[in-house]
Order: C-alpha cells, then structure tokens, then sequence
C-alpha cells in the first residue's frame, strides 16, 4: 500500500533558469494579507480541534461576572444593581486582557514545534506568522467580550446604550485587545518557553487591570495612585466600553484607546518580527 | 556543461560564540546532481544546510544559489529551495491534506491549485489513504514522506535533505532513496546530508567528507572507499593473541595498517578486494595467530573517517552537544 511508484522515468519538468527568472524580491501587501489570512486558517483549524483552548475566554467572564457582583457590589456601589453598569465593562477589559495573555503562550508553545522551522524556510512575510493567529484570536475576544454582558444582562444589568452601543463597545474591546495583544506575542518571541511567557505576562497584567478604573471609582483612590490610573490605557478602554454600552455615546476615550492600540502596535510589531526573524 | 551551479559556496563560516561550527567550507554542487553531505552528528552538515537555506546567518564568506547571492537575497533563495529537515516539520493539529494545502497557500498558491498540489502529491507520495487522518495517526516513514512532500509543492528546482532516513526501516528507507532518485529525474538538483556511507554511495554522485566543522575530503564514493579499501576484514582473535605479531602479518600481507581494539579482541583489516580476505587468514595460520570468527564488511563511515581525519567519529558527538549547547545558549542571550 505504501509503495511510491513512478513507473518510467518521469518528465523533466523542473528548469532552474526559469525558475530563478521567477522569483521575486519580495512580498508584496497582497501577498502578506493572504500569507497572514492562511496562518489565521491554521489557528481556527487548531481551535476547533483543541476546543479545551475556550475554556478561559468562557468560563472567565461567567465566573468573574457573577463573582466581583456580588462581592464588591454592595461595598462599592451600595448594591448589585448599580455596580453592574461600572464593573460590567471592567470585566471585559478584564477578560479581553487575559485573552492577550494567552495569545503569546500559545505562539511560544507553536514556534516551538518542527513546523515553523518550514515556516521560516518558505519565502513568506516574516509578520504572517505572527499576526495570522492574532486575527484568530478576534473569535476568541469577540466571545470573551459576548459572554461577559451575557452573563451581565442574567444577573440584571441594563445597558442604557442598547444592542448598537453594546455591539459598539464590543467591537471596540476586539480592537484593543488585538493591539494589546502585540505585546505579549513580542513577550512569546524572547521568551524561553511558554511556562515563563506566562509568568512574564502576568507581572504586566495585573498592574495593568487592577491598577484601572476597571472595578472601582478613580476619586476614591489616593492622588499618586489616581494619576496612573488616568493614564493607564486600560482605564481609556473601560471609561470608552461604559460610555458606549451605557448611554450609546463615542467620548473622546474611544479615540484615546484607539490611539493607544496604535502606539502598541508601532512599538511592539516590529519588535515582535525583529525578535522572529532572529529566533532561527 | 556551462550552466549556473546550483550551490557555489565559499569559505563558509560560521560560529556559536567560541566555538566554529563551521570552518571556511567550499562547496559546489552543480545542477541535477545528488550532492551527499557526509559526517557523524555534530560535525556541522545540518548547520551548512541552515545556513545555505537562509535559516540562519552567514558569519563569513559566500554562497550562491543558482546565481542568487544567500546573504542579500534571502527571499529569492526561499523560492528556489525545498527544506526537509531532520524531523518532521509538519503540523501535528492539520491533516495531510490540510498541511500542503497551507503550505501551497502561504507560497502564493490559488485555493484550487492548491488542493490539486496537495492530491497530486499525496498519490506520488502513497499517501491517499491518510490524506484526511491527522499526523499524529501517521508512522515515521509516512511523516517523513509527507514532510517531502510538502517541500516540493511549488517544484523548486533545489531541494535539501537534512538526513532523510535516519531512523526509517530498511524497506521505507528503500522507498525514500527512489523518490529521490525521482527528484532528479525531474530535473531538480539534491543536497543531501547523511551518517551513513551506504546511503551517500547508493544516491550520491559525489560527496564532501565534513568533520568538526571542516570539509575534510570530496569526491565521488568510488573515489571515498578506495581512501579505506573496498572492504574490511574484521577478525576476532582468539585471547591470548599476539597481537603485535598480526600486525606486522597484515602489513607485509595486505600492505595496510589494521585497526586494533584489543580490548574486545577485534582488529579491522582494510583491503583493496575482498579476495586479499584469504592471503590475510593465510599469512595469520602461518604464523600462528589464532581466529575466533572472521567477516567481510563494506567500510562503515567510521573506517572512512578513521582514515581521512586520523580519529573516530565517537568524538564528535561531544562537540555537537557543545556546539548545540553554545547555539541555545546564544539564542537566549539574544
């Protein structure tokens, strides 16, 4: 069954003049979006396979939701009810976050494997690698985010802002967390392995949602520490996903957090593939 | 024939921080030949391949791919190679079909022909029956072919071979040698790097010899085996054997130097012809030098090195861990 027959000798199809007549310089725009389009594939593919791969994008926001309402709910804001519309869109900068997270220990585990070595052998954008699983990842922040004013709206949150502002500050909550997410796959490209870009991760996380107006409000902490909190881009994100899933406006902390997203991209891409390409 | 050759490199070097992997090596393969890259591990084959693959820096000297310069355009040479390296670099998560799919797409394939690429592959390949089954499911040979399989999507004219059997058993190891001897039919041009003397004398038209980082001898196998003989005798003397004594009967007999291990009582005796085999047991009767068992062997790699370099291949291994170690340890300083 496994013999490889060829029967007589087959045809010369391979010229090498004309084969080195075609290659070009370099990949073009179009080539680096279908290059990269064809990495997200493999990551959905892997997705589907690994469903073990959701477990943090579902089982986080139920969790936290249902927890941090109840339990800071009444000290905050007096009660549930009305800490929801403050913590709810916390909870997805939250929950966005961690997903990042898990963006660079996924790309650490992969690049590992014997498959990248021909990635790297195929003249393709070096970026491809890198931002293909990202835009995989939209799936998981899109849930990430979904399941969190899901499990708000059961426990009786009503966003002032309605479908359109919750869609609005969902969309915005993929941006982000695309763009923040750069910063762990830099993390996964010099780190050893995939156990020490967790740990690494992590050191950035938590400063980066606890020290926000994620879950509580900025004037009831002391000044030095209000001054970061105001100017923690996880603070923009959340002040922009209040301002839209709870009364439908766009504020200037949309354009702010997007601003954000740009600059973390314009550092932490082209470290990201400056790190790649070296790790041969 | 005047034509472009397919590897011209010169004075390649390379090094992991103290230590040289690779020491001002030339090579020049030309086109449509099986070229074989001969050496124990570590003596820096796969290091050479890398780096005339683009996969890793040039510290030194010059290497051309059909004409196109490795250093300045790596992005060409990308499209003229085929990279199979020592394991399977497929993913583990796709399927057969699903792999060369991807691969066809990321090197600028339509969906459509890829596929086609992917079946057309798959049943060149015997691979029909796994195209859907996830690699996790597939043996070592049908990885090893899958692997090759994917490299020669776009039929790049240029394919490497980092050992490409090693580890395979006799008949699928038999299976991988007519494929690549397809290859070149074809018209593609193979470099291949092996451990074995056997393999390199099956496939390759000529061979460089590389050991601890230098090329140490090159020429057709023909030319390689007549450096150590064209067989060895390998004697088991009996204990008590003066072993000083059968020395001195094999020089004046076969006119060669043996290679004795009196701890086990072995002593290799290279020869021309097999049939000198006779004079040698011959001459040890008559001088009373006494025999457990007797055979004849093809030169193993580690007698061809034996007489090229002066020392044993067993050696290197430890240098290759060193120089893996040295590779490693630089990554991470980076």
């Amino acid at each position: 069954m496994t013999t490889i027959t060829t029967g007589s000798a087959p045809p010369r199809v391979v010229d090498p003049a004309v084969a080195v007549a075609r290659t070009r310089p370099r990949t073009t725009v179009a080539e680096t979006i279908s290059q990269t389009l064809s990495m997200a594939w493999r990551a959905l593919k892997k997705m589907r396979r690994n469903p073990e791969q959701f477990f943090d994008v579902t089982l986080q926001p139920l969790l936290f939701t249902a927890m941090f309402a109840y339990i800071f709910g009444g000290a905050i804001s007096g009660s549930v009810q009305s800490y929801l519309p403050l913590m709810i869109p916390g909870i997805v900068a939250q929950t966005v976050l961690t997903t990042c997270m898990s963006s660079g220990v996924q790309l650490r585990e992969d690049m590992d494997k014997g498959v990248f070595d021909r990635f790297k052998a195929l003249p393709m954008a070096r970026i491809a690698p890198l931002a293909g699983p990202m835009v995989a990842d939209l799936v998981r922040y899109l849930i990430a985010a979904g399941l969190t004013f899901v499990m708000g709206v059961i426990i009786g949150y009503r966003p002032g802002g309605g479908v359109l502002g919750v869609l609005g500050a969902i969309v915005l909550a993929m941006l982000t967390g695309w763009a923040i997410a750069w910063i762990f796959t830099w993390i996964g490209t010099i780190a050893r392995n995939a156990r020490s870009v967790q740990g690494f991760s992590m050191l950035i996380l938590f400063p980066l949602t606890f020290l926000s107006n994620a879950f509580v409000p900025v004037r009831t902490l002391p000044s030095g520490l209000a001054d970061f909190v105001k100017i923690n881009p996880v603070s923009h994100l959340v002040s922009a996903t209040r301002d839209l899933a709870n009364q439908a406006t766009i504020t200037g902390e949309v354009g702010w957090t997007l601003l954000a997203g740009l600059v973390v991209i314009a550092i932490f891409a082209p470290l990201s593939v400056r790190s790649y390409r070296r790790h041969l | 024939m005047t034509a472009t050759a397919a590897i011209d490199a010169v004075g390649l070097v390379k090094n992991f921080g103290q230590l040289r992997a690779v020491d001002r090596i030339d090579l020049e393969v030309r086109q449509g030949e099986i070229f074989g890259v001969l050496g124990p591990n570590g003596a820096g084959k796969t290091t050479m391949l890398k780096m005339l693959a683009t996969l890793l820096p040039i510290d030194a000297g010059q290497a051309r791919v059909f004409g196109v310069d490795v250093a300045s355009e790596p992005h060409r040479v990308r499209q003229l190679l085929g990279v199979t390296g020592q394991y399977a670099s497929v993913d583990e998560d796709l399927t057969a079909t699903e792999n060369l799919w991807l691969f066809g797409r990321l090197q600028g394939l339509r969906s459509a022909d890829a596929r086609a690429a992917a079946k057309r592959l798959l049943g060149q390949f015997g691979l029909e029956d796994a195209a859907n089954k996830p690699i996790s499911q597939f043996s070592g040979g049908m990885r090893r072919r899958l692997d090759l399989a994917a490299s020669l999507i776009t039929r790049p004219p240029l394919i490497f071979l980092d050992e490409p059997t090693t580890g395979l058993d006799p008949r699928t190891r038999g299976q991988m040698w007519d494929t690549i001897r397809d290859l070149v039919a074809e018209g593609c041009t193979v470099l291949l790097t092996t451990q074995y003397l056997d393999e390199a004398d099956q496939l390759a038209g000529r061979i460089a010899v590389i050991d601890r980082g230098r090329k140490v001898a090159e020429g057709t196998p023909d030319e390689l085996k007549t450096s150590v003989g064209a067989s060895t005798l390998q004697l088991h003397l009996a204990p008590g054997a003066d072993y000083e004594l059968a020395r001195q009967v094999v020089r004046r007999v076969a006119g060669t130097e043996p290679v004795v291990t009196p701890e086990s009582g072995r002593m290799n005796v290279p020869l021309d012809t097999a049939d000198r085999a006779a004079d040698v047991l011959i001459g040890f009767r008559q001088a009373g030098v006494a025999i457990i068992s007797v055979s004849v062997a093809k030169p193993t790699l580690d007698e061809v090195f034996l007489a090229i370099t002066g020392h044993e291949t067993t050696e290197d291994a430890a240098d290759a861990e060193d120089a893996e170690d040295a590779e490693d340890a630089l990554l991470e300083v980076q």
